[in-house]
């Protein structure tokens, strides 16, 4: 009885089935997730140091496009960068003469998930910076250390532990938020899901699937984040 | 002794789950105070924002905003309904799951922990697709349902877009609230028990207000956050301000002016949120450090 309720040999990954299309789904779902991750942190990086080193103009500016992101849903900020990003390209691209450029949903997957992520990322590692004693930093500088050489010899290796939670946090968010590429139309998981399931009206059963592919990646990220977080506190006290 | 109190307050924010600590990265949960904000270059900045804002309504259209205005302020007001109805429903539900993974016997504390787990492993997104096609292509097929008197609003999408914001929202608070029970000094309880209080009453007096304090400035964070989330339910056909811009950029073939004032109308509406939220923390007394 329960076999006329349930097919599992829709889920098979050979083309009657749709596993192959639902696990290609979830490897571009990745993909985007690393790139636009990767990306956020280059920002965050960037926009940590602006908020605590730069300017004033900087600190402003550095200061409007946090409270932007944190601010509008990510599904707004993913149209609008989408097709303001696209737009503007082509528009630069017909000026300087090169006619229509075409830009891979990949790649503007990968701008968007990742200027949203650098806004998040900002405020992580400047809480993190924060938390690493200022001796340290001075020390650095009173041995004549240029600010760059400061920034990769102490500031991010001390900063790092403290930050790894947050981090980790946002990895798993942009994982999520891959799933609202969807809505622009990028085949990933939670887009191809949803073809799948309308094609054969298994709603159920490929809404589930995904969700256990998505409670996969999660689970599988925890447990790496764990081993990096134990690895990053080696040196640390126990907490008491 | 400063140093000591210091330490463990660092500890202590180690100790935080990552949530906590990011809910503030990742929602606007602090306004930009007032005071000393004329700066001469703050002057300039403004004088440049104020000739991109000019700029934004000179040269793009406008012409429409009229005509929508009614049907923005309806979505607005769905968004805001959404938000109200979904946040005190998922408090409500966070509250139990909070204290039973504190005090609860182990399959609760399972239930409770295997609940947070998957809801937050997986895309809200997801959830609210898997509620609205999964369960609504499956629901007809039983005639006991159909003919109960809850039919006419399950053939609806907004139900769906409750319960998946619903459930969403209880398991992050959920496990901010574990987090707010456990975090409340043993000596007041101790001490409420002392005075002959009966569990409940201990509860109801001591822990959960304690624990709800503790978890405010977090709760202002969660409730942005799910702000933020509101507008995915339009993607289940409900009408709230997202799917109302969705409809006149259709209509209009605009691509970039709908999708600005949306912007607009969301980061008001997370400053009112913020503001809201700040009256309540200081209307609950406490002793200043």
């Amino acid at each position: 009885m329960t076999a006329d309720v349930i097919n599992w040999g829709l889920l098979a990954l050979e083309p009657p089935g749709w596993g192959g299309v639902l696990l290609a789904g979830l490897f571009n779902s990745i993909k985007i997730a690393l790139g636009g991750y990767s990306l956020g942190l280059v920002l965050g990086t960037g926009g940590a140091c602006g908020k605590l080193y730069g300017g004033p103009v900087v600190k402003d500016l550095m200061e409007i496009y946090t409270t932007l992101v944190r601010a509008v849903p990510e599904l707004v900020l993913i149209l609008l960068l989408y097709y303001a990003g696209t737009d503007l390209l082509n528009r630069a691209a017909a000026a300087l003469g090169y006619g229509t450029v075409n830009i891979s949903g990949l790649a503007a997957g990968i701008f968007v998930i990742g200027v949203v992520q650098g806004a998040y990322a900002t405020e992580v590692l400047r809480g993190a910076i924060l938390a690493v004693p200022a001796g340290q930093i001075e020390a650095a500088r009173a041995y004549g250390m240029s600010p760059l050489l400061t920034l990769r010899r102490v500031t991010l290796p001390a900063m790092l532990p403290h930050a790894i939670p947050g981090l980790s946090n946002l990895w798993l968010i942009s994982t999520k938020d891959t799933a609202l590429l969807a809505v622009v139309g990028f085949s990933e998981l939670t887009l191809v899901t949803r073809q799948a399931a309308g094609a054969t009206k298994a709603y159920m059963l490929f809404f589930c699937a995904a969700g256990a592919l998505y409670l996969i990646l999660t689970l599988v990220s925890n447990l790496i984040i764990r081993f990096i977080e134990a690895r990053a506190r080696r040196g640390w006290a126990a907490p008491s | 002794m400063r140093a000591e109190e210091r330490a463990r307050e660092a500890a202590l924010l180690v100790e935080l789950p990552p949530e906590e600590t990011t809910v503030e990265a990742t929602a606007l949960t602090h306004l930009p105070s007032a005071r000393g904000f004329f700066k001469p270059h703050r002057i300039v900045l403004m004088a440049v924002a104020g000739g991109l804002v000019f700029c934004a309504i000179w040269f793009l259209r406008w012409d429409w905003l009229p005509q929508y205005a009614g049907a923005l302020a309806w979505g607005v007001g769905v968004s805001l309904l959404l938000l109200a109805s979904t946040s005190i429903l998922g408090f409500a539900i966070a509250v139990p799951i909070g204290l039973v993974q504190v005090t609860g016997p182990w399959p609760l504390k399972a239930l409770a922990q295997g609940f947070c787990t998957i809801i937050r492993g997986t895309p809200l997104l997801l959830q609210l697709w898997l509620l609205y096609y999964g369960l609504g292509s499956l629901f007809p097929q039983f005639p006991a349902i159909r003919q109960s008197f809850l039919w006419p609003y399950l053939r609806e999408a907004w139900p769906y877009g409750v319960a998946a914001l619903t459930f969403s929202f209880a398991a992050y608070e959920g496990e901010v609230m574990r987090g707010a029970f456990a975090g409340v000094p043993r000596g007041e309880l101790e001490a409420a028990r002392a005075f002959g209080m009966s569990r409940w009453k201990l509860f109801w007096r001591i822990w959960l207000p304690r624990a709800v304090h503790r978890a405010l400035p977090t709760l202002n964070g969660e409730t942005v956050l799910q702000l933020k989330s509101t507008p995915l339910v339009a993607t289940i056909t409900v009408i709230d301000v997202y799917a109302v811009v969705s409809k006149i950029r259709q209509v209009t073939y605009l691509t970039y002016e709908p999708l600005l004032l949306l912007a607009l109308i969301y980061l008001l509406l997370t400053a009112l949120l913020v503001l809201a939220f700040r009256y309540f923390e200081n209307k609950i007394p406490t002793r200043s450090v």
